[in-house]
């Protein structure tokens, strides 16, 4: 059976990089399996497994948090997000980098209350930890 | 005697000091070689990226996204990347002043400045600058997330698609060599789109949903990486240049040290020369 090259990438690292059958993933329409010689297609897929076939029929699953599918008669590649996109999550983090900017410039004087912002924001921090892998699960 | 005693005591604090310093010199060279690998991962992400970017804005010419579109610069964002930690030799400092000329020259054309600072020196530099950060991130460690990082950029892009900033800068140093890190600062938005011709492919993609919503989604992502790499190579830098600052300062204990033997051998053999000449002194007078 022909194969295809497919590049799985994150801004982080490069996941997977080899010659495959088939790439099976969720696209942001549908189900999405990918032989050689598929059309060019360029769409989003959603978080879940993405699974590659390899040369002799072997199979591997890769899970990924979201991204893009871009095909082209050589080559598929997979740009992965490194996290769960999800908006109010997006939002959060948003909230979280001007708060901080934020303690930052009011206790640019008293060292005093800004350990304790350290603290509480600390705990914030680890909340949206908690929350992310919740939803990951 | 005294003296002597001193002058040990001296030598043994230095050589105490020479010993942290190389082992942080080892330990920053290590960490260096494994930013630098890492610099490489996301390299091939942010060029897949730009390269669909740039194939779906050619094939698209009717739709003119927003990150792309240049307008009238009243006021700019500025996203400045420090590094955590000290002891890396001129490095934040360089990037700093080359930013405060960057600055001047702006605010003399009378244009608004928003900063996002990301490592805690840059957030020391802007309490005694001043100035209006909007955004922050520190404490990202060696391995940093993009997660870390997604919530600043997004208050920048918001900003942007709100039209209240209408540049977005990034300041950072940029890794030539061990030997060199150049500071940088370069735009980020309006995403200079770059009209090559080998990128007008004969065929064209099939989009779901489609190409517009697509490219914003890219291009969202394509500056969260352009930023992340920044970061990585940041901490590239910053390892080098504690490297080098640690090394200076390994050798500059161990001539120190050196000098202060000299003395030392120069006193102890004084005090061996005086009590002797007593000795002789004391025998001849017998």
């Amino acid at each position: 059976m022909s194969t295809i090259l497919c590049n799985i990438v994150s801004a982080e690292s490069e996941i997977f990089s080899g010659q495959v059958e088939m790439v099976v993933a969720t696209g942001t329409l549908g189900e999405l399996g990918i032989t050689p010689g598929h059309s060019q297609l360029l769409t989003g897929i959603k978080a879940g497994p993405v699974k590659v076939i390899l040369e002799g029929g072997e199979e591997k699953v890769f899970f990924l948090s979201g991204g893009f599918i871009e095909v082209q008669p050589d080559a598929v590649t997979l740009l992965s997000d490194v996290a769960e996109r999800a908006e109010d999550i997006d939002e959060a983090e948003a909230e979280r980098a001007r708060e901080l900017a934020e303690r930052a410039r009011d206790n640019a004087s008293s060292d005093v209350d800004f350990s304790k912002a350290k603290a509480e924001l600390a705990e914030v921090a680890a909340r949206l930890q908690t929350l992310r892998k919740m939803r990951k699960k | 005697m005294a003296n002597t005693k001193e002058i040990r005591k001296q030598i043994s604090s230095i050589s105490n000091t020479q010993k942290i310093t190389s082992a942080m010199e080892m330990v920053a060279s290590s960490k260096m070689r494994k930013t630098q690998d890492r610099m490489e991962m996301g390299r091939p992400y942010a060029d897949r990226m730009l390269s669909v970017i740039g194939h779906l804005a050619n094939s698209n010419p009717e739709y003119k996204p927003l990150y792309m579109t240049e307008r009238e610069t009243k006021n700019i964002g500025i996203i400045v990347v420090s590094s955590d930690k000290g002891l890396c030799g001129g490095l934040n400092i360089n990037l700093f002043r080359s930013l405060v000329g960057f600055l001047k020259e702006q605010a003399d054309q009378g244009i608004g400045q928003q900063f996002c600072s990301v490592g805690t020196k840059a957030k020391v530099f802007f309490n005694s600058y001043g100035g209006n950060v909007v955004a922050a991130a520190e404490k990202l460690g060696d391995v940093p997330a993009l997660e870390d990082l997604i919530g600043s950029i997004k208050i920048l892009l918001e900003k942007f698609e709100a039209g209240e900033i209408d540049k977005v800068y990034l300041a950072s140093n940029k890794f030539e060599n061990t030997m060199t890190q150049q500071p940088e600062i370069k735009q980020l938005l309006p995403l200079l789109a770059e009209d090559t011709p080998e990128l007008k492919h004969r065929w064209d993609y099939i989009y779901e949903p489609d190409a517009k919503e697509l490219l914003d989604g890219l291009m969202q992502r394509y500056i969260e990486s352009l930023v992340y790499q920044a970061v990585i190579e940041n901490i590239a830098c910053e390892q080098a240049a504690k490297m080098i600052a640690m090394k200076n300062a390994t050798e500059n204990a161990g001539t120190l040290i050196d000098e202060l033997q000299l003395i030392y051998n120069n006193a102890r053999q004084a005090a061996i020369t005086q009590e002797l000449s007593e000795i002789v002194g004391g025998a001849a007078a017998l």
